[in-house]
């Protein structure tokens, strides 16, 4: 079943694939991303008790959905990688790895900037909140671990069995901190309201998640090129490339 | 029936590629000297054959069985000596010896260690830490440990002579002898003329870009 | 069994050997944990208010300055890559190897544990509560820890690194560990915390030696 999937052990193959499809990602990424920010901050109805401030929760929301799903797929990748030994996979997982680590910064910080409106300070430690900055931890330690080794074989396989460790912990740390945070603060919880959103403003936060999941995406596509130029640099395919877009540029 | 034998074997460290499409096969009694300027690969190509890493491409066979297959038989019949020597400088002689061969399933009386390091022109040495002992006195502790594994089949030896004394180097090469005559496989590099009365068979590694 | 045993040996022998380096880590956290009252006052009631927290973040960070002596040597004189050379199950000598670093470098700091309470005016029921946690907990540090020490062997300056990749992941057990103790001081039951901590411990236990097994074998170049 998974056999039209072999081809993609291959850099090559791979590379030609993410050629193909990131206009794809990109404009189609771009242009939803465009709609639903704006949307979301100009069009979409006011919030009755949170009034203009709210509106964050467009680029908050997306991004600590995908800061989560990001962190799934790398470890999924570090997976695929680790147990049927592709280097393909673990190319993915390590091009993935910034792209998480930036969409939980973002987070943080529209989350923090969502609090100075709601608890009147920058920082809060309530458990969604703690719980990113600990996935951002985790980010960090799989890209600063894949860092540290000189061959980028090695890298890949110890920031997999890291991303897999973190990805089993992942849910007994969100359950810990939602625990702690009730035993230590109750009250500041924050609130979403996603089922009891009215439509009007669902949509273009629906929207804006997926824009920036195809943006995600985008980027993802770009690294992951990028990063299989870098591994097989000295591959006659490489070079054959390299030397057809120095002979179109001098054409030009 | 082949002692060790590999098929398409391609190795990469670090993205560079060492070596592609590698054949070649190891019989009883037969010694395959590995040669090849620094950086081609030899002390690569001699850790996959003892299953310490992963071949890119390619597979070793161990008595025409697959040694991911095999792992534990093909390591009972192993003995392999790197670069790194393999015992504690905290450790005596004598018990980094016990050490090694608890774990290799050796039974062995301390007296043995003792006579064999006696050959070895360790007298007097092989209770203190090794630490104390000069590079080639470590070396020909760590090299006692082929006395020792009786049931060994095959010997994987990653230059064997550096630091040793001329002495060191014949006692070495006669137990090498004496292990090929009664049916062993030898696979060895070394920087050194091999000077061994013993056919041989080579093998060299080009150091690609 | 034996070459089990003769592995528990050697390396409870070498530790005794080594007993200087052994002495840094508890040295550290005593240290450590006498900071604090220098630096937030000596009250008792805001000592046994911190007292949990900073005992058990001052244990996380000692034991993972001793986490690095796991593997070290035996990696850097080619011990370690005999060992996966011999008949003896990797996994096996890996679980065993850190019950003996779990004996000889964490196992002291509990022993000075009664001191550290005493320091930050834990009552008793603290103490209890302290030191069931540490005896449940601690080998869970060990365990966790020896995957990435077994990730990090090879590398030149794996000391922050390690420090940067545990964090995050013993940060449930300092949860679930400080509650236990802060229940205890309000004379309230603490099963559930233990239980948790019990559960991932013996979760660690059956998975880590295989894990630390790997990331040892990904280490070899």
């Amino acid at each position: 079943m998974w056999k039209w999937l072999h081809p993609y052990a291959k850099t090559e193959r791979t590379y030609h694939l993410c050629q193909r499809l990131l206009p794809w990602f990109s404009l189609l990424g771009l242009a939803v991303i465009i709609l639903a920010t704006v949307w979301g901050l100009a069009f979409a109805p006011t919030d009755y008790q949170q009034s203009e401030a709210y509106r964050i929760i467009y680029v908050h929301v997306p991004s600590a959905v995908l800061s989560k799903s990001l962190y799934s797929a790398m470890a999924i990748a570090a997976f695929i990688g680790l147990v049927w030994q592709v280097k393909t996979s673990f190319m993915a997982m390590i091009a993935l790895a910034p792209i998480g680590a930036t969409v939980t910064f973002v987070s943080l910080i529209t989350g923090a900037a969502w609090g100075k409106p709601m608890w009147g300070t920058w920082w809060e430690w309530d458990a969604r909140l703690t719980s990113q900055l600990i996935l951002l931890f985790l980010f960090l330690g799989v890209i600063s671990l894949y860092k540290a080794f000189e061959d980028k074989q090695q890298a890949g396989k110890a920031a997999g069995v890291m991303a897999i460790v973190g990805v089993i912990n992942l849910p007994i740390i969100h359950y810990s901190v939602q625990w702690w945070n009730t035993l230590h603060q109750g009250a500041t919880l924050m609130k979403l309201g996603k089922p009891s959103m009215p439509p009007e403003m669902l949509w273009p936060l629906l929207l804006s998640i997926l824009g920036w999941a195809l943006v995600s995406g985008a980027i993802f596509l770009l690294r992951m090129q990028n990063e299989i130029l870098q591994r097989d640099i000295r591959r006659p395919w490489v070079v054959a490339l390299a030397n057809k877009s120095l002979a179109l540029n001098k054409g030009k | 029936m082949s002692v060790i034998s590999v098929a398409n074997l391609s190795v990469v460290k670090r993205d560079r590629l060492l070596f592609e499409n590698l054949n070649f096969a190891v019989e009883q009694g037969s010694l395959l000297y590995v040669k090849g300027q620094n950086g081609a690969g030899k002390t690569s190509m001699l850790r996959v054959l003892a299953g310490l890493i992963e071949a890119d491409a390619g597979e070793v066979y161990f008595t025409l069985q697959n040694i991911k297959d095999c792992r534990e038989h093909y390591h009972q019949h192993l003995v392999y000596f790197g670069h790194k020597l393999g015992i504690n400088s905290s450790l005596s002689a004598v018990e980094n010896l016990q050490y090694w061969c608890q774990q290799h399933e050796v039974v062995i009386s301390v007296d043995t260690i003792f006579y064999t390091l006696a050959q070895l022109n360790l007298v007097g040495l092989e209770d203190i830490p090794v630490a104390n002992l000069s590079a080639g006195q470590q070396r020909r502790v760590a090299l006692a440990r082929f006395w020792f594994k009786h049931n060994a089949k095959l010997w994987i030896l990653d230059e064997p002579f550096t630091a040793l004394d001329t002495q060191g180097i014949e006692l070495i090469t006669k137990q090498i002898t004496t292990f090929l005559s009664g049916g062993g496989a030898v696979v060895m590099t070394s920087h050194q003329a091999l000077c061994i009365d013993y056919p041989t068979d080579e093998l060299t590694l080009e150091y690609r870009i | 069994m034996t070459a089990l045993m003769a592995i528990l040996k050697r390396d409870l022998a070498l530790a005794y050997r080594q007993r200087a380096e052994l002495m840094q880590p508890m040295l550290f956290f005593v240290l450590v944990i006498s900071l604090f009252p220098l630096a937030v006052g000596p009250e008792p009631k805001t000592l046994q208010l911190i007292g949990p927290g900073v005992i058990w973040v001052a244990a996380i960070l000692s034991s993972l300055l001793g986490l690095e002596r796991l593997f070290r040597d035996d990696f850097q004189d080619g011990s370690l890559e005999q060992l996966m050379l011999s008949s003896t199950s990797l996994p096996a000598a890996a679980l065993v190897k850190v019950l003996a670093h779990w004996l000889t470098s964490i196992l002291p700091l509990i022993v000075l544990s009664p001191l550290l309470a005493l320091f930050l005016h834990l009552s008793e029921p603290m103490y209890w509560a302290l030191l069931k946690t540490l005896l449940l907990g601690t080998p869970l540090l060990s365990l966790i820890g020896a995957i990435a020490v077994g990730l990090t062997v090879g590398l030149n300056r794996g000391g922050v690194l390690l420090a940067l990749l545990l964090l995050p992941v013993f940060i449930p057990l300092l949860i679930f560990a400080t509650s236990a103790v802060g229940s205890a001081s309000m004379q309230l039951q603490y099963h559930a915390q233990l239980a948790i901590i019990g559960a991932m411990f013996l979760f660690s236990l059956a998975l880590a030696p295989f894990a630390i097994a790997y990331a040892l074998r990904v280490s070899q170049t």
